[in-house]
């Protein structure tokens, strides 16, 4: 099956400068492809050029080099465009029509008929949860309004890839929750969708892959759980009413023991040594287990070290540019 | 088509909600104690000044709406990047461009429409309280049908204001395109001088420049025939045909220039 977005090495320089202008590589040769009903997570750093990603799909700006195929269409395709839904970072509307006006005439767009549009809309503004705010103007919507307005015209046209720019952004923990199910729920009806985030835990909790970019560049792409399961670093024991005698015993082979409480420890064990022994042993001293966990890098230590290194290599680079 | 369509009255409606409208209301205030006022001073003897008011403000009401709104057509929706959503939807940008003109078009014509009946009940109430005598001296007669020539030619006009600052504002933010706009709306009213350059200087360069810029710029004065329609002299259908055709050719080279500079801009 071709992919849904083929993104093959996309580039964008930004002019910079007044008067010596010079050019700022936001994106640099970005290659990717999503398959059919994929949740992929666009993740990175503000300013790592998601949404110069976005942008450039959406033919809001125009590639220095490279190009992409949404549904197996070029860029720049109107009628492609029928099938799209797009979700812009911080969206702005116009602030003289209310939601149902505009919604509406998002769906002469598309070229519906009234009916059509009348029925589209109530049920889209009921499901992105401000059917009650249908009549009001929007410039009397909160933050959080106007992104479930962008959420709602983003699914107009029931397209079957959906782009998101930060969809979190702007939403309360409730909010969020509902855009996270909805997301849930076009996945389940076998929508592509491609959001981006600088968020790691709406990533992990919706994502079948995932990108990170920092610096304009890929620095990792994958399935998340392949990403993350490499990285477990070790376990996170924490048990109850140790004595201060065995605590002093087991010491060595913990890489950290923490005092959570009196005789209650969170107790790092290292990755090569399993846990059950020492569990046993413990048991045996009448302690009581709490609870055993893995420790695993979350992707935001992932982000972290990824962006470091992505901005040595940059460095190293520029250096290296220096010298010749 | 429907696009089109779809944009145009999206700008009709916002111009709607900024209350364009009440420049309206302003407009026939204007007319009417403007005309009872004069009626009180000159005794009724001249119905030229309350077509000749008429009129200029017609135009000059209007040109505030080609102006203020025509600035702000493209670029507001780029500034508040209201056009992100839109332009992801099944419209080209041509389409959204010509939307835009259409839209301010419509909006002018209603304008216009309403002005122009205003104009007609004020003078049609003043021919109608004058004893026949009064009116027998006049040159032409009060709600004069001709009128519609000078009110067609300033549509036209207004229609050609509108591309010029449609075409600025898709590459300029609203204050530089108003300058820009009022700036080549001036020099259009006195670009026809330029034609006879020739009797004033006689330099060659001179007058090849200024007769290059004479093509280049828009002959606005040519939308101006108020003072012969006040006075009821005729305005020939040639004139008015070969007028029609230059606010044709302007417009469209306008819209076209717009559309190739919108066409390949990057919004930030
Ligand atoms: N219009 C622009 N002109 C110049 N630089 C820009 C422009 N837009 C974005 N950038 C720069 O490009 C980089 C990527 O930005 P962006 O794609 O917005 O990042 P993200 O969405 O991941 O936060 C940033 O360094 C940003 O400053
Ligand atoms: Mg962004």
């Amino acid at each position: 099956m071709p992919p849904v977005i083929r993104i093959d090495e996309l580039t964008k320089d930004y002019k910079v400068g007044f008067w010596r202008s010079r050019p700022y590589r936001a994106l640099d040769r970005l290659s990717l492809e999503i398959a059919e009903g994929e949740v992929f997570g666009f993740l990175g750093p503000n300013g790592a050029g998601k949404t110069t990603t976005l942008k450039l799909l959406m033919q809001l700006i125009f590639p220095t080099r490279g190009g992409a195929e949404i549904l197996g269409r070029p860029l720049g395709d109107v009628q492609a465009r029928q099938r799209i839904g797009f979700l812009p970072e911080n969206p702005s509307f116009y602030d003289y029509l209310t939601a149902e006006e505009l919604l509406n005439y998002f769906g002469q767009l598309f070229g519906y008929a009234p009916a059509e549009r009348g029925r589209r809309v109530a049920a889209l503004l009921d499901r992105v949860g401000i059917g009650a705010e249908r009549r009001l103007q929007l410039r009397k919507f909160s933050k959080g309004m106007i992104q479930r307005v962008g959420i709602a015209q983003a699914l107009l046209n029931d397209p079957e890839v959906i782009f998101l720019d930060e969809p979190m952004s702007g939403l309360d923990p409730l909010g969020r929750r509902d855009v996270r199910n909805l997301i849930l729920e076009l996945r389940d009806q076998g929508r592509t969708v491609f959001f981006s985030s600088h968020i790691l835990a709406d990533a992990e909790a919706l994502c079948s892959r995932v990108a990170v970019v920092a610096n304009g560049r890929l620095a990792a792409a994958g399935r998340l759980s392949e990403i993350l399961a490499f990285q477990v670093r070790g376990w996170d024991l924490v048990m109850d009413t140790i004595r201060p005698d065995v605590l002093e015993r087991v010491r060595p082979v913990v890489r950290r023991a923490t005092e959570i409480s009196a005789g209650r420890y969170s107790l790092e064990v290292p990755l090569e040594q399993p846990p059950d022994r020492l569990l046993a042993e413990l048991v045996a001293e009448g302690a009581t287990l709490v609870s055993l966990t893995p420790i695993r890098d979350t992707l935001e230590d992932f982000f972290v070290r990824r962006v470091a290194e992505a901005g040595a290599g940059a460095r190293a680079e520029e250096a290296a540019r220096a010298r010749d | 088509m429907h696009a089109i369509r779809s944009v145009a009255v999206n700008v009709f409606k916002e111009s709607v909600r900024d209350r364009v409208p009440y420049n309206l209301v302003l407009f026939a205030v204007l007319l009417i104690s403007s005309s009872y006022l004069l009626g009180q001073l000159t005794a009724g003897q001249d119905v030229k000044i309350v077509k000749d008011l008429g009129l200029s403000a017609t135009a000059v009401f209007g040109l505030f709406i080609a102006v203020f709104i025509g600035i702000g057509l493209v670029s507001k929706e780029v500034e508040r990047r209201s056009i992100y959503p839109l332009l992801a939807k099944p419209v080209s940008r041509p389409q959204f461009i010509a939307g835009k003109y259409a839209g301010l078009v419509l909006t002018l014509a209603v304008n216009v429409a309403v002005m122009t009946i205003a104009l007609y009940v004020v003078l049609g109430y003043m021919s109608w309280m004058e004893p026949a005598a009064v009116r027998a001296s006049w040159d032409a007669p009060g709600p004069d049908p001709r009128l519609l020539k000078a009110i067609a030619l300033i549509f036209l006009e207004l229609m050609l204001v509108t591309a010029i600052a449609l075409f600025f504002s898709t590459f300029s933010g609203p204050l530089l395109s108003a300058a820009l706009t009022l700036g080549l709306y001036i020099v259009g009213q006195f670009n026809a001088d330029l034609k006879n350059f020739d009797r004033v200087v006689n330099s060659k360069t001179a007058i090849w420049l200024a007769r290059g810029a004479y093509h280049v710029l828009p002959d606005l004065s040519a939308f101006d025939v108020k003072t012969q329609v006040v006075h009821g002299l005729p305005v020939s259908s040639g004139y008015m045909l070969a007028t029609t055709g230059y606010a044709a050719v302007y417009i469209a080279a306008l819209l076209l220039g717009a559309v190739a500079i919108f066409s390949r801009r990057d919004f930030k």
